[in-house]
């Protein structure tokens, strides 16, 4: 489980999270869409625990090890192959010894990066390289999975295949935070559906059967109001 | 503490095999190591000032600024696709991640002095056969100070503009105590004195490193968390 509450965040004048609180069961999946600058990464860091907020409490069951977290980078070594950057990632988050290699190749084959985890990072192309930085956020299985423009760099199949890979972890229980700026992306993954607008959670609701459309239409409607 | 020990064996592991892999650091520090020796051997006036006096000097201000060539790469590599970022979401501990990048830096300078040595001896046609063995314990003792401020200053400066300029600035004042040990020691005995005359510049070394490790193993987390 995953629960926030009263988070509050401030960059010298810039409000990036205003009293922002929500809980999130296991096999929920929240979307959270804003503008540039509404707060959505630094949501993403305070709950991955990179950034620890002025103001407000995080819990997540199972503490750092249960969080899988995608940035905007990848957070790989380039001169590491997948192989090993997999492998090292893997020891940091005490998967143990015997199992990492059969946990990295799993995750590799998962990704469509099995003919290529001998390959440095630097060889990858930016959409590989993406792949190879999902595969290293689920290196550890994680309960929670956080995932920041996860759908940048990647290609029409690609992005499907992740989309695929994201209901399968919804649907074995995993809790989910995507954010992102664009509506069209991931809607169909949400279990709830979040607008952020200048650091505050301006809408916060399941997604019920709401399409794309309808989520974009509401989207529109919260971003012009006021 | 085994948990700690395993995670900054990973941490340095990796960092030894990215450094063998490019040699960035050490192929310039230890050319720089070469170069100042041999501009020393050629630029002083052997008639002027006896050989004795001026060797010691030369040997730690060599050490000392070719050791900053490899600590300026510790974190730079952290870097690059923001792996700092993931290494401080991740279960390590910040004392693992600096015990890793101590262990690593140490290596790398324990190489660059391996070098440094023979050179030394060659271009100051000083003796060091009999007091081989102390003279190696005194370098161990001074690195180990130099390297554990070395590697805790790197990382409080990566994120900075000019990291490289601004490392120096604030390092080379805190290395002046076992930099005035380490050259009274060496100079005694490639004078051929008894160890024992320099007991206490060796309590300081030991005590600098006592009390440097241990700070900067507490001070860490405070350079690196957001």
């Amino acid at each position: 489980m995953l629960s926030i509450e009263g988070l509050r965040h401030v960059y010298g004048p810039v409000v990036a999270l205003d009293n922002v609180s929500f809980m999130l069961a296991p096999g929920q999946t929240l979307a959270i869409f804003g503008p540039n600058g509404a707060g959505k990464t630094t949501l993403v860091k305070v709950l991955a625990g990179l950034i620890r907020p002025q103001r407000g409490t995080v819990r997540v069951d199972g503490g750092r090890r249960a969080i899988g977290w995608i940035g905007h980078e990848s957070h790989l070594y380039d001169h590491l192959t997948v192989r090993e950057n997999l492998l090292f990632w893997a020891s940091l988050y005490g998967v143990p010894a015997a199992a990492r290699e059969a946990r990295a190749a799993g995750v590799a084959e998962r990704l469509g990066l099995a003919d290529r985890v001998e390959r440095p990072v630097w060889s990858l192309s930016r959409g590989l390289a993406q792949r190879a930085a999902i595969a290293r956020a689920l290196i550890h299985d994680p309960r929670v999975l956080l995932l920041d423009e996860p759908f940048t760099g990647l290609d029409l199949a690609a992005a499907a295949e992740l989309r695929v890979l994201l209901g399968e972890l919804r649907g074995a229980g995993r809790t989910l935070v995507l954010a992102t700026h664009n509506v069209d992306e991931g809607v169909e993954l949400a279990t709830h559906v979040a607008f952020q607008r200048r650091g505050r959670i301006v809408h916060f609701a399941p997604r019920g059967g709401r399409d794309a459309a309808q989520v974009a239409d509401a989207y529109r409607r919260a971003m012009s109001d006021g | 503490m085994a948990e700690l020990l395993r995670q900054a064996w990973a941490v340095a592991r990796k960092d030894l095999v990215l450094e063998l892999r490019t040699r960035t650091a050490l192929v310039s520090a230890v050319v720089f190591t070469a170069l100042v020796l041999t501009l020393f051997n050629f630029g002083r006036d052997p008639t002027a000032v006896p050989t004795l006096d001026l060797a010691p000097t030369v040997l730690w201000v060599t050490f000392t600024f070719a050791a900053m060539l490899t600590l300026n790469r510790a974190f730079q590599l952290e870097l690059e696709n923001q792996a700092l970022e993931g290494l401080l979401v991740s279960p390590l501990s910040r004392t693992s991640l600096y015990w890793g990048k101590l262990i690593a830096n140490l290596a790398f300078v324990a190489v660059v002095d391996a070098v440094g040595l023979p050179l030394f001896v060659l271009f100051f046609n000083v003796s060091v056969s009999r007091v081989l063995l102390p003279l190696v314990g005194v370098i161990a003792l001074a690195t180990l100070g130099f390297v554990a401020v070395g590697t805790l200053f790197s990382a409080l400066v990566i994120r900075t503009r000019f990291a490289e300029l601004l490392l120096l600035v604030i390092l080379l004042p805190f290395l002046l105590p076992p930099l005035i040990g380490a050259v009274q020691v060496t100079a005694r005995l490639l004078a051929g004195r008894p160890l024992s005359e320099s007991v206490g510049y060796l309590k300081l070394l030991a005590a600098y490193d006592i009390v440097f490790v241990s700070l900067a193993s507490f001070l860490f987390r405070f350079t690196v968390d957001e």
